[in-house]
């Protein structure tokens, strides 16, 4: 099987800018992205002790207006959309009729008649589909991807880093909400959200400032030690922070109880898709549940890697690295209910040896306040 | 870039031999493809590989790169250095990060590994498809 060559893969507006930089590059779900830059060691400490920038506009956005919108967003995720207010985000998940995941996703409501939905990159075609063939409320579901860039500032310098650029007072801004703003000159989408466990913003904006603003913050955050980072960074960050990536931890066979994720199911909220079954395995409890694993020296488990309880073969490590910042080697993966409790014992067969693991609680990493 | 005395082989592996003694590494392309190494797997003294054996795994944080003896040999040194500091690899590839020593059984092998040249050449067209 051949692979693509560049040509077909889809680019951010930023593509001739990563490889100028001597980026490494990756077709991560159809996308020429970069995956490092400097090193990934080096880009991931950076963003836990100073800051890192990434291009995140391989991300998709979905918006949706009209009277009923947040009828819609209801019907179709798992969170509940109702009690966000204006300027206010949550972390949700696309669910289908089974309470698994069709994606998972970021709820910003806008306006009672506006919300904007933050989706992954590969799978933003099938989400929008997805909502339009679930829509039959007053509103409009619009696939906004191509009218955002998106960059990630990440890190505890980020804020005195962006605020350099923003009139915007970003220490009122709180963690998990949004705003509007000039970044630069440029207006944009400021939020307060992020996938590294740090503190840091999300910056959506027009495409064709781009390069304006990669470069505009690169140079203000240059002092502070914040270098350009890219998804292997990406990568080992959230799954120190015990963050979910679709297509490992979740997808269309993984329910919102078994992927550990309750905090974002209100069953309580009214009816949506797959609240009856998830209310039905609720009641009958787990047979799996996902966790996350030490090993217990220098071998590292990595994604597919099958997992051993009790001796016996018990699926695949969903994701698996080294933990650049903790230095230990992690992961995460699916385990009997039974076997869920911090301390157990588990074997991850690594090229034929049963290398020793043991269950920790989540998130591996979690930042001082 | 590539030391003219060693001799490379198709997968990113070199190797220098003084008398019977054999040096085997991996090469500077390699430790660039691979990104940051994090560990290192190599073999115990006294075990013994054909041309074309692995030899063990570098491992970065995003891929695990197993290692094929360039050539037949019996191993009689491991670089100890490697099991701390395994970023030696990256830092010093064709020098302080040598993997591992041994004892070339069969020396003529060296004739169908390519020379320093033959090596920069077969990297340069490598860049080339990559870069497509």
């Amino acid at each position: 099987m051949t692979s693509p060559t560049t040509e077909t893969l889809r680019k951010t507006a930023l593509n001739t800018v990563h490889r100028q930089m001597g980026a490494k590059m990756v077709n991560f779900g159809g996308w020429d992205m970069p995956v490092e830059y400097s090193g990934i060691l080096a880009e991931h400490n950076a963003v836990r002790t100073a800051a890192g920038l990434f291009d995140v506009s391989h991300m998709g956005e979905i918006e949706i207006h009209g009277t009923e919108s947040l009828a819609l967003v209801q019907q179709v995720t798992s969170n509940d959309a109702g009690k966000l207010s204006d300027g206010q985000i949550q972390y949700s998940g696309l669910l289908t009729d089974a309470g698994t995941f069709v994606d998972d996703i970021l709820v910003h409501r806008c306006g009672p008649g506006h919300f904007f939905l933050c989706v992954n990159a590969g799978n933003q075609g099938r989400d929008f589909a997805y909502i339009q063939q679930q829509n039959r409320f007053a509103c409009k579901p619009e696939n906004a991807g191509d009218r955002y860039s998106q960059l990630a500032i990440q890190g505890p310098r980020a804020l005195e880093i962006l605020g350099r650029l923003t009139p915007v007072n970003l220490a009122a801004l709180r963690y998990y909400h949004f705003t509007r703003g000039a970044v630069d000159g440029v207006e944009a989408m400021i939020s307060r959200t992020g996938y590294t466990g740090e503190d840091g913003f999300e910056i959506y904006f027009d495409p064709r400032h781009s390069e304006r603003l990669w470069g505009a913050l690169l140079d203000a955050g240059k002092a502070q030690g914040m270098i350009p980072c890219g998804l292997g960074a990406r990568n080992t960050l959230r799954l120190e922070a015990g963050m979910c990536l679709y297509g490992h931890e979740i997808d269309e066979t993984t329910t919102v109880w078994e992927a550990n994720l309750g905090w974002i199911c209100k069953l309580e909220k009214g009816l949506f898709l797959g609240h009856d079954a998830l209310e039905r395995q609720k009641a009958a409890g787990l047979e799996r549940i996902l966790v996350g694993f030490e090993m217990a020296d220098r071998l590292i488990a990595r994604d597919g890697y099958p997992v051993f309880c009790e001796g016996r073969a018990s699926g695949r490590v969903t994701s698996g690295s080294p933990a650049p910042f903790l230095k230990k080697n992690i992961g995460m993966a699916y385990v009997p209910w039974r076997l869920r409790e911090p301390g157990t014992e588990i074997c991850i067969g690594i090229r034929g040896q049963q290398a020793p693991a043991r269950v920790v609680k989540l998130p591996f990493y979690k930042r001082l306040k | 870039m590539y030391p003219k005395n060693y001799k490379y082989s198709q997968e990113h592996e070199w190797v220098l031999l003084e008398g019977q003694t054999a040096t085997v590494g991996i090469t500077d392309y390699a430790q660039h493809s691979l990104g940051d190494v994090v560990f290192v797997e190599l073999p115990k003294p006294g075990a013994k590989f054909s041309a074309g054996g692995v030899l063990g795994t570098v491992e970065s944080v995003k891929a695990v790169s197993e290692i094929y003896s360039p050539i037949t040999l019996e191993v009689t040194e491991v670089n100890a250095v490697l099991a701390n500091a395994p970023e030696k690899i990256n830092q010093d590839p064709h020098g302080a990060a040598w993997l591992l020593k041994g004892r070339a059984t069969n020396p003529s092998e060296m004739a169908g590994l390519m020379d320093a040249t033959a090596y920069e050449a077969f990297v340069a067209e490598k860049e080339k498809e990559e870069h497509a």
